[in-house]
């Protein structure tokens, strides 16, 4: 029984972490918040259904096309549409505003875009659906798959943060952008890249997510609250934080749907969203206020 | 001048008279129809699985023939569609409707998707006096609405209905000794799900079978391993997941992977949607859900076809039929009447029969009454099994068979 929670709040908490990734970067760094974020998301598990049903390339292929293409038109979206705001603002706090009005109008442009080429309908196909066997429990490969890539990519970047120099800048930008121009840093530069590196860690996570969750277009804001509570939860910014938010609202839902009743699972990680918030205003690991 | 003649004359003259007579009243250019229904928000998805596809294909193949025709002005007379989106919101859908009665004056309104938001709309509709044809709409409350709003018709039973049709169904599976009596039953928190569930709590006892689990989960669940395993620990005979489409996909998919087959498998809204077979392929054979159909009528297969070249994807198996027989109704109703007069065409409606692709329907109790409230896949089709009283119902298969993997 404790394997079998293990393995469920292993796949779910990964799955929650791999979709908050991209978002934490964009917030934390570029200090974008982008509500069109889910909207990324599910344009991405579109392109993949095209990919696979109708040209039929296997969806981790389609990884390597779709992946690279989030990253450019992320950095299209930033150099062309909230670049100017950034501008205006000066990167003041008047830019935080500014960036939730201008992609929730973006959200909508999406939205409205997959609506007019796929319909409102639900789409799903199955990729990767065989059972796997980890010491006598079973847990779908697709699950097992996203859980992995989690992993791999928050452990990457993490070390790609922690040992290069591009990395040091753009922490030195998510800690204070104000003065990382002081050192030398091209923080228009570092801010495009992270939100682009954001674009392309959501498009990763629709590609995987469309293996196994049916989506439709109008789903995207699903995913952009869930991402925001974990980025919130784990540290705005903080990639190790979305894992441990991630992995840690996994478990507790899990558990709660096996041994204290299903109906309560969005109750008890909300309860635990809000404890955090209690004790942790700026999230697990959040920098002490500013 | 022969007699001849003068007759031809008079017979001329009373010919053009009444042609005259007829065209006096001037008819209208069109019939204007108007519906506001979810492009966006989460009711999107069902919208465009069953609504707005069954309101394109009757426009476009009434206006095909030229019309309505409207036996009044001894003419055909073509439709106008005007659709607003209410975004899934049941404001937007209540603010819409009455912009349609009160700017655009519609001659008729269709149902926006969903019950809520047909329930959010009855009343004005009712107000000022427009049949309201509630497609897609599931409540238990109908046998009371029905009298409050005279002009309101159902389509797809009520809660108690479906699941009473469902256990009478299983029930004879448990006396033939297929099955044993233990049911597990999950069910969305949303008005849907605990309606149905409602409904079966009160029934199973009573006709003999025990609830071994029975708890609700919240909507954009994700993973129902945890839940599927603990109703696997307690071995039951059958699983009933009064669940949304979404949900029956994603169960669905889990409960094969980690081959959970009960004897019955039935999953809700969604088993009866194309989008369960592309899926599953070979899989669905032997799962149960809401709905079902005479598959072999040839009314109905030429239905599925035409739904098909006209949305460009084929007709779900339970609401979508449903909904374009309700149109079939209204426009032979309209034309029974001959003219838009709301309050004939509401009267019609509860006294005429009807042919659809149903066959031959009445809607005297304001309810559609003759239709499959339980199908299961069979051989690729989603055949109706119960009530085993219908044309065209088959007998169910029981034990489904195993997953593939």
């Amino acid at each position: 029984m404790f394997l079998d929670l293990l393995i469920s709040g292993l796949t779910l908490g990964g799955l929650y972490a791999l979709v908050a990734m991209g978002l934490t970067l964009q917030c934390g760094v570029a200090r974008i918040m982008n509500l069109s974020y889910g909207e990324f998301l599910i344009a991405s598990a579109f392109l993949a259904y095209l990919l696979t049903s109708k040209l039929q390339i296997n969806p981790v292929a389609a990884l390597l096309l779709i992946v690279p293409l989030g990253f450019v038109v992320s950095w299209l979206v930033y150099r062309v549409l909230m670049l100017p705001l950034v501008r205006r603002s000066k990167a003041g706090a008047s830019l935080d505003v500014d960036s939730i009005l201008a992609t929730f109008g973006l959200l909508f442009v999406l939205q409205g875009m997959m609506l007019v080429s796929f319909g409102g309908n639900y789409v799903s196909y199955s990729f990767l659906s065989f059972p796997v066997h980890i010491a006598g429990t079973q847990v779908a490969a697709n699950r097992l798959l996203v859980f992995v890539f989690a992993v791999v990519l928050g452990g990457t970047t993490y070390l790609l943060m922690k040992n290069t120099r591009t990395g040091t800048a753009v922490r030195a930008v998510a800690a204070a952008p104000n003065f990382a121009p002081l050192v030398g840093i091209n923080v228009l530069m570092i801010s495009t890249l992270a939100f682009a590196l954001g674009g392309a860690m959501v498009s990763a996570s629709g590609v995987l997510i469309s293996m196994f969750l049916p989506f439709s277009a109008t789903m995207g804001v699903l995913f952009t609250m869930k991402a925001l509570v974990i980025v919130i939860m784990g540290g705005v910014g903080n990639l190790k934080g979305c894992l441990v938010a991630g992995l840690l609202l996994g478990f507790t839902e899990a558990t709660v749907a096996r041994l204290v009743d299903p109906g309560l699972t969005i109750a008890a990680n909300y309860a635990l969203f809000l404890l955090v918030l209690l004790f942790l205003p700026n999230g697990l690991y959040g920098k002490a206020a500013r | 001048m022969s007699r001849r003649f003068i007759r031809a004359v008079a017979a001329g003259a009373i010919a053009t008279l009444a042609a005259f007579a007829a065209t006096a009243e001037e008819a209208p250019e069109k019939v204007r129809i108007g519906y506001a229904i979810s492009k966006t928000g989460p009711n999107a998805g069902g919208a465009a699985a069953s609504s707005t596809p069954n309101y394109e294909l009757w426009a476009k193949e009434i206006n095909a023939e030229g019309g309505l025709m409207l036996s009044a002005y001894g003419k055909r007379v073509p439709v106008e569609i005007v659709e607003y989106d209410d975004r899934s919101s049941s404001e937007e859908a209540v603010k819409a409707v009455e912009r349609l009665i009160t700017q655009d004056e519609v001659d008729l309104v269709l149902a926006p998707w969903g019950t809520g938001m047909n329930l959010a709309v009855a009343p004005i509709l009712h107000k000022n006096g427009y049949p309201h044809l509630a497609f897609n709409t599931l409540t238990d409350r109908a046998p009371e609405l029905i009298e409050r709003w005279p002009g309101i018709f159902f389509f797809e039973g009520t809660s108690t209905i479906i699941a009473g049709a469902t256990l009478d169904m299983l029930a004879q599976q448990r006396d033939a000794g297929k099955i044993g009596n233990k049911i597990a039953m999950i069910a969305i928190a949303d008005a849907l799900g605990i309606e149905l569930s409602a409904a079966y709590r009160e029934m199973a006892a009573e006709k003999g079978f025990e609830l071994v689990y029975d708890a609700a989960y919240p909507a954009g669940t994700q993973d129902f391993t945890p839940i599927l395993t603990e109703i696997s620990s307690k071995s039951p005979d059958v699983f009933i997941a009064n669940s949304y489409p979404p949900d029956t996909l994603t169960m669905t998919e889990q409960a094969r992977v980690m081959s959970f087959n009960p004897a019955v498998y039935l999953t809700g809204i969604g088993t009866a949607m194309p989008m369960f077979p592309g899926q599953f392929g070979e899989n669905v054979d032997g799962v149960m859900g809401i709905g079902g159909s005479d598959v072999a009528s040839p009314a109905l297969q030429d239905y599925f076809k035409r739904h098909q070249d006209s949305a460009g994807y084929p007709a779900d198996r339970f609401a979508s039929q449903l909904t374009y027989a309700g149109l079939e109704i209204l426009q032979q109703a309209i034309e029974n009447v001959g003219k838009i007069d709301r309050a004939a065409i509401t009267e019609e409606l509860k006294t005429g029969t009807f042919q659809t692709v149903l066959g031959e329907v009445s809607l005297a109790s304001q309810m559609l009454e003759t239709l499959f409230y339980v199908g299961q896949w069979q051989d690729g089709e989603f055949y109706g099994v119960g009530p085993s009283s219908l044309p065209g119902a088959r007998a169910p298969v029981v034990p489904k068979p195993a997953w593939k993997n």
